[in-house]
């Protein structure tokens, strides 16, 4: 911006601020420095119309209205009780806590925006230290493109259209959902609204959006529920019941440390001529238990139970069965 | 308008508020306040200078006073007081407070709920809504008696020693620890150190510390003990790290959202490649292994060659193993 125009939107600032009338256009012209350059009236309205776009897009409250007197035109003016921040004196342990919940986004959009409020609450005297360090750091990441646009679309309250994919089946489908927040649990963001094509509230990924999202419909358009718990909406979908189940398996002597970690050595044995331990190992998930035995490989030998043993060997069959098919997959 | 010229103007409507509240206060503790160089914030100062209000006579303009270094606000033309929040902004701060308030063990929760209330109640009217942060992370019974005990000694500000398991490389070792602070990043906690023994700092996940014993010994991590940027996520690939080219099943493409992949090539049938970088091969191959035929490696042909064989040799010691 050159110095000329940020001198005038601040001039314009200070005016519109200083008056309780509405002050027409013109008016504005004639006083504030630098409109009176504009060549033309169509120069000056051009001009004064991407100021204004400029000041409401910082937040700026703009009024317009209309004078007491008859006949007068259309005018502007900024009530002080809509510009300013209000009181905020805070403690030194609530200005390093406010201080923590800037440091928390790594987030493009949430990060500038945290030091936006930052500023302003500087400039209202309060005083926050932002090198203090915390014992402990909470960090909140946002890397997926569809974050920024998903967020507009919920502030604004506007449906969204976006190519989802589904793991299981692999699909991916066009899905029109009516936003009502994004949430962030455990590492993940996810997406809370009703989709239009299933009727029913439904949890996105946000890392599984394929693409661009697009805005349906006019902003405003979306109602969302009262009492709706965002956050209960995404725990209650993803964790399964745990089952527990205690397994006895054959580990070679020496190897697959992460397996012993948690294990009981009950007794030592021989298998395919390699000494080995037996240990017993509390699994709470079988499913994703088998993945990461079936990564010791040879190391180790599930005996029991038998669900798990065959769940291993199942995957140690795929995965030798995939690597000798290799040349197959990749021309 | 650029991104660069609306900050300036939100610095300049914030200037002035600023300078009141402190009254000759240094022009370079302001401008590292505003984040900016103190060569922009003069110039912000001198524009501010030309401003005022209508009839923008001597007595109408904005007017500072400096006195060496420092610069006090004389005519503020009636800005006193910083713009209120915009949605986006009260948005990012009580989203943030919010989530620290309800996470148990993270912060002063009571300092958290009485700056929420206070910053909710000048924020007015931009009530946010529609995000919400879940801090919780992962942890089972024991790794938060862990985290207790390591939070604990990294207030006090003492030494550690941990029995740590490190996944990479499979194996367990004894590490003496000069706590820095825990890190929450990703929905897991992590303990930020000195490590003695790497003389490094180093993040260690507190789920993976089997053992902890707080030393009667003062932490003392060395004057160039950085903390670490995890900004841009946990693992940061760097040029020693090799790559490995997997084709990932669609059963197989929970690897690329649960590790940091690149040059993600998607194929037909819901399969993609892509380019995932690695420190130990060791921990390449298990993941490989135990993605069963479900992740690919396409190259480097070492590494193919590695879990074939591992595959191949576990397969048939599957079987005896159930005969033996």
């Amino acid at each position: 911006m050159s110095v000329i125009r940020a001198e005038r939107l601040v001039n314009l600032v200070l005016c519109l601020l200083s008056t309780r009338q509405y002050l027409s256009a013109e008016r504005i012209r004639d006083i504030v420095p630098g409109y009176s350059d504009a060549p033309s009236n169509e120069a000056f309205y051009r001009m004064f119309e991407r100021d204004k776009a400029e000041l409401r897009d910082l937040g700026v409250p703009l009024e317009t209205g209309r004078g007491v007197l008859v006949d007068q035109v259309e005018g502007y003016r900024i009530a002080r009780r809509d510009y300013e921040l209000g009181d905020v004196d805070l403690a030194p342990d609530e200005a390093a806590a406010v201080a923590l919940a800037v440091r928390l986004w790594d987030s493009p959009d949430l990060t500038s925006a945290a030091e936006g409020a930052l500023l302003k609450l500087r400039a209202a005297g309060v005083h926050v230290d932002r090198a203090t360090p915390a014992v402990i750091e909470p960090r909140v990441r946002t890397s997926e493109p569809a974050f920024a646009p998903l967020l507009a679309a919920v502030q604004t309250r506007r449906a969204v259209m976006f190519d989802y994919r589904r793991p299981v089946p692999a699909e991916v489908r066009t899905r029109t959902v009516e936003p009502w927040g994004i949430v962030s649990w455990r590492g993940r963001w996810y997406l809370v609204g009703h989709d239009r094509d299933r009727a029913a509230v439904r949890c996105f990924r946000l890392s599984r959006i394929v693409g661009p999202v697009r805005t349906v419909g006019v902003a405003g358009a979306v109602r969302r529920p009262t009492e709706v718990d965002l956050l209960k909406i995404v725990t209650g979908s993803g964790d399964e019941p745990a089952i527990g189940t205690t397994a006895r398996l054959w580990v070679a002597a020496g190897q697959a440390a992460g397996l012993r970690r948690g294990a009981k050595r009950v007794g030592a044995r021989r298998v395919d001529g390699v000494a080995g331990d037996l240990l017993e190992i509390e699994l709470h998930s079988p499913e994703s238990a088998a993945g990461w035995i079936a990564g010791f490989g040879e190391d180790v030998v599930v005996l029991e139970p038998d669900l798990l043993r065959k769940a291993v060997y199942e995957r140690l069959l795929g995965a030798a069965s995939a690597a000798g098919n290799i040349d197959r997959e990749e021309p | 308008m650029s991104t660069a010229a609306t900050e300036r103007l939100a610095r300049l409507l914030a200037l002035v508020p600023y300078l009141i509240a402190r009254p000759g206060i240094r022009v370079d503790q302001a401008a590292a306040d505003f984040g900016v160089p103190p060569k922009q914030l003069r110039k912000d100062l001198e524009l501010l200078w030309m401003c005022g209000l209508p009839g923008y006579g001597p007595g109408d303009l904005i007017d500072l006073s400096f006195e060496g270094e420092t610069v006090t606000v004389t005519f503020d033309a009636g800005m006193s007081r910083p713009l209120r929040l915009t949605g986006a902004e009260a948005t990012a701060l009580v989203v943030a407070l919010r989530a620290l308030a309800e996470t148990p063990g993270v912060a002063d929760t009571d300092a958290v709920r009485r700056a929420l209330a206070k910053i909710e109640a000048a924020a007015g009217e931009a009530q946010p809504a529609g995000v919400v942060v879940g801090l919780a992370a992962w942890e089972g019974e024991r790794t938060a008696k862990v985290r207790a005990t390591v939070t604990e000694a990294a207030r006090q500000r003492r030494a550690i020693r941990i029995r740590y398991y490190t996944a990479s490389r499979d194996e367990s070792s004894s590490r003496t620890v000069d706590p820095m602070r825990l890190l929450l990043v990703e929905g897991r906690g992590y303990l930020e150190g000195w490590c003695r023994q790497a003389q490094g700092v180093r993040l260690f996940r507190l789920d993976r510390i089997d053992a902890v014993e707080t030393l009667d010994e003062t932490a003392a991590p060395p004057p160039c003990a950085e903390p670490t940027d995890v900004s841009a996520g946990l693992f940061r690939p760097a040029a020693d790290h090799e790559a490995a080219v997997l084709l990932l099943e669609p059963d197989g493409r929970w690897i690329a959202e649960y590790y940091a992949v690149d040059e993600v090539t998607e194929l037909a049938g819901g399969r993609c490649r892509v380019v995932m970088r690695y420190t130990d091969p060791a921990w390449m191959v298990r993941l490989v292994l135990g993605a069963g035929g479900q992740a690919v490696v396409l190259g480097p042909p070492t590494l193919a060659e590695r879990v074939r064989e591992r595959a191949e040799a576990a397969v048939r010691r599957a079987t005896c193993g159930a005969t033996g």
